[in-house]
């Protein structure tokens, strides 16, 4: 099974993986599927957007088993952002029944999910 | 046997003074809620029972009895007396459901000072809104917030004590900033409780409407009476039950019925400081062997939703009674929790402004499966024509939810808004902003709201804030919010934008507005859903048309568009 990603095209460097930072101008630029991403990247990549989304600082040290949900970092409520960004990341379509608070509740348990539904 | 017996009877002879007389109150009295809920139980001689048991989502169990509680709240507003803090003072409270906030709450009333309490979910611009508004004085809060606190604190002059009750020696406090460890502190045995009288301010909750800021919601102590009776007679709360309410205290439902009811009968209450999942709640029902459980429909929709299988393995039997809040509970609901609970949520109707239970299904009435029940006894309520305002007494027609003012825990006013408080009386009724019908047999049944604030899970959420939210957005040119149906919520925000010159729609520019937006004001005011247009329906005249936008996502008939811009 082909992991995907997505990375900016031409303006900057071809990267492996996101940067980060800047996420708030994505939306002037265009996408491209790029080369496999392996697991630990997966996590990597939802790890950080986790910490820069939802937690009041960036230096705050959460894990891949951390829970998310039920530790209440993130609520039933802002679980959709992060349902929509891995839509949006992965290009793919999660079942609303499917993404249910205990799939989120943790990065391990979420990149568990989008594997399930990546071609 | 339920302490309502039967509600008919009740209903017949009511008076308020029934609760006055149990709580030895006398008009002209002094009247101090933090009092009531601590050094009243302990005189009774309950001090050594348990009055708080919590636990968080790591497992962290803490037990505190009312005398523990007594003393905090002592040692909690001696400190902040010792500030300077005094009475009519607003003091926010900014916390998760830790212990210390139930304290303080107490803490801050017993100084005679006002309790703001803030879902601590608020983004800094929320908080911003309302600690202005009220000009509030103090915050007591938990160091993970005070990231939102600092962005804030030096455009609100009036804000002059950063109160942190879980500060540690490290890291560097700043200007306005004070620690505050309960562990490390001396408990204060005697404080002077001020006398606060019934009419008093004592609790100020911040409530959405349609256009506007949010409004300020002043209480009094004298509410107390209701909390009181309606948590006995509603919520049936006993001597030995062991009793839930999942409502966080920064919403009114966490305070009237999370602290006050409660504890100025003496009940145990347990406290889950955890996100939502149903297999922890499950287990939290189980180990501490709940009787008496408070929650939400969206909750329990989110219950009915995470499936049956995991019910299996828990023993339910301690549950003895279940009521629900916030938004009319779904029939579907009702019935399930029979299947599984082997009881029916009573639903319960109320407001921020009613400041207690006002219709409602009451223990030993039989249930009807999504109807609000009847009202309380003492309560008298009626739905209004909505062009002439006078009751309607054809049984099935529909019309505005109204009471006959000056129940105990009435609202008193909008926290400078006094002309926004007139509004809400007319032809001497108040207006709950609701809609209904009355069966024959005297069943409320909920149609819907009469204005545009969005109920979602629960909350009122103003579109018009959210839309000065988008606003802020670079990318976005305007805004327009509506409600969209929801399976576990009832509704959810969704928002129409269009976007300035130059700005290419997309999801992830969607996605990163939904963000925004929960950043800036709550995860509950986020857009779940965000549509580009090219243009908002508007008047000739200019003025937005949500009503185009609410047909279309609701699917009805959008009515009369002879006023419409042409394209």
């Amino acid at each position: 099974m082909q992991k995907y990603g997505v990375k900016k095209l031409a303006i900057f460097p071809p990267l492996k993986m996101i940067e980060l930072n800047d996420l708030s101008h994505l939306h002037n630029y265009k996408y491209q599927i790029m080369e496999k991403l392996n697991l630990e990247e997966m996590k990597e990549l939802v790890l950080r957007y986790v910490i820069k989304e939802y937690m009041e600082s960036e230096d705050t040290e959460i894990t891949y088993d951390t829970p998310l949900i039920s530790s209440g970092y993130v609520d039933s409520f802002a679980m959709v952002s992060l349902y929509v960004f891995l839509e949006n990341k992965f290009k793919i379509r999660i079942p609303s029944s499917k993404a249910t608070p205990e799939a989120f509740d943790s990065v391990d348990k979420i990149v568990a999910l989008v594997n399930q539904y990546i071609e | 046997m339920s302490n309502i017996g039967s509600y008919e009877e009740r209903s017949k002879k009511f008076d308020w003074s029934l609760a006055e007389n149990e709580l030895e109150y006398s008009a002209g009295d002094i009247i101090n809620i933090g009092w009531y809920c601590s050094d009243r139980i302990c005189q009774k001689g309950k001090g050594e029972k348990i009055a708080l048991q919590y636990e968080d989502f790591c497992g962290v169990e803490k037990k505190f009895t009312f005398n523990d509680v007594r003393l905090a709240g002592n040692t909690i507003g001696t400190f902040l007396n010792n500030l300077g803090l005094r009475d009519g003072d607003r003091i926010c409270l900014f916390m998760d459901r830790i212990p210390e906030l139930y304290f303080s709450f107490l803490g801050i009333l017993k100084i005679g000072a006002i309790v703001q309490p803030l879902f601590s979910a608020f983004g800094d611009e929320s908080l911003f809104i309302r600690l202005e508004d009220a000009q509030t004085r103090a915050i007591v809060t938990q160091r993970k917030y005070l990231y939102k606190i600092r962005k804030i604190s030096n455009k609100l002059p009036f804000l002059e004590f950063v109160i942190i009750v879980d500060h540690i020696e490290k890291k560097n406090l700043e200007s306005k900033e004070f620690a505050l460890s309960l562990e490390e502190t001396s408990s204060v045995n005697d404080m002077k409780v001020f006398p606060t009288r019934a009419d008093s301010p004592s609790v100020l909750h911040y409530t959405s409407g349609t256009t506007g800021q949010p409004k300020g919601v002043k209480h009094v102590h004298y509410s107390l009476i209701s909390q009181y009776i309606t948590a006995k007679w509603v919520l049936d709360l006993q001597e030995d039950d062991i009793y839930w309410c999942t409502a966080d205290p920064g919403w009114v439902t966490g305070t009237s019925y999370g602290i006050i009811g409660p504890w100025s009968l003496g009940i145990t209450q347990c406290i889950l400081d955890a996100g939502f999942s149903a297999q922890a709640w499950y287990k939290f029902i189980e180990k501490y062997r709940i009787t008496v459980w408070y929650t939400a429909p969206t909750a329990i929709r989110s219950l009915m939703k995470a499936g049956e299988e995991i019910t299996k393995s828990i023993d339910f039997s301690s549950l003895r009674h279940l009521a629900s809040v916030g938004e009319p509970l779904n029939p579907e609901a009702v019935i399930w929790s029979e299947r599984i609970f082997g009881k029916p949520f009573h639903d319960t109707y109320w407001q921020t402004e009613t400041g207690s239970i006002m219709i409602s299904n009451f223990p030993g009435m039989k249930v009807k499966p999504g109807s609000m029940g009847k009202p309380f006894p003492g309560i008298t309520a009626v739905v209004l024509d909505s062009k002439t305002f006078e009751p309607i007494h054809e049984p099935g027609k529909i019309g505005l939810i109204a009471f006959k003012p000056d129940w105990p825990s009435m609202m008193q006013t909008y926290w400078n808004n006094q002309e926004k408080y007139q509004e809400k009386f007319i032809n001497g009724w108040y207006l709950s902003g609701d809609k209904a019908y009355i069966e024959e047999n005297g069943y409320y049944w909920f149609v819907g709201r009469d204005d545009d604030v969005i109920n979602t899970g629960g909350h009122l959420i103003s579109p018009f804030e959210v839309e000065s939210a988008l606003l802020e957005h670079p990318a976005v040119g305007e805004s327009a919010v509506v409600s969209k149906p929801d399976e576990v919520n009832m509704e959810v925000v969704k928002a129409f934008i269009t976007l300035k010159p130059g700005i290419i729609p997309s999801s992830d520019l969607a996605l990163e507005i939904m963000n925004f937006v929960r950043k800036k004001l709550s995860s509950l005011a986020m857009p779940q859903e965000i549509e580009f247009m090219d243009n908002l329906p508007r008047t000739r005249s200019g003025k937005l048309m949500r009503r185009l936008l609410h047909a279309k996502v609701w699917g009805e008939e959008i009515g009369d568009i002879s006023t419409l811009e042409d394209d």
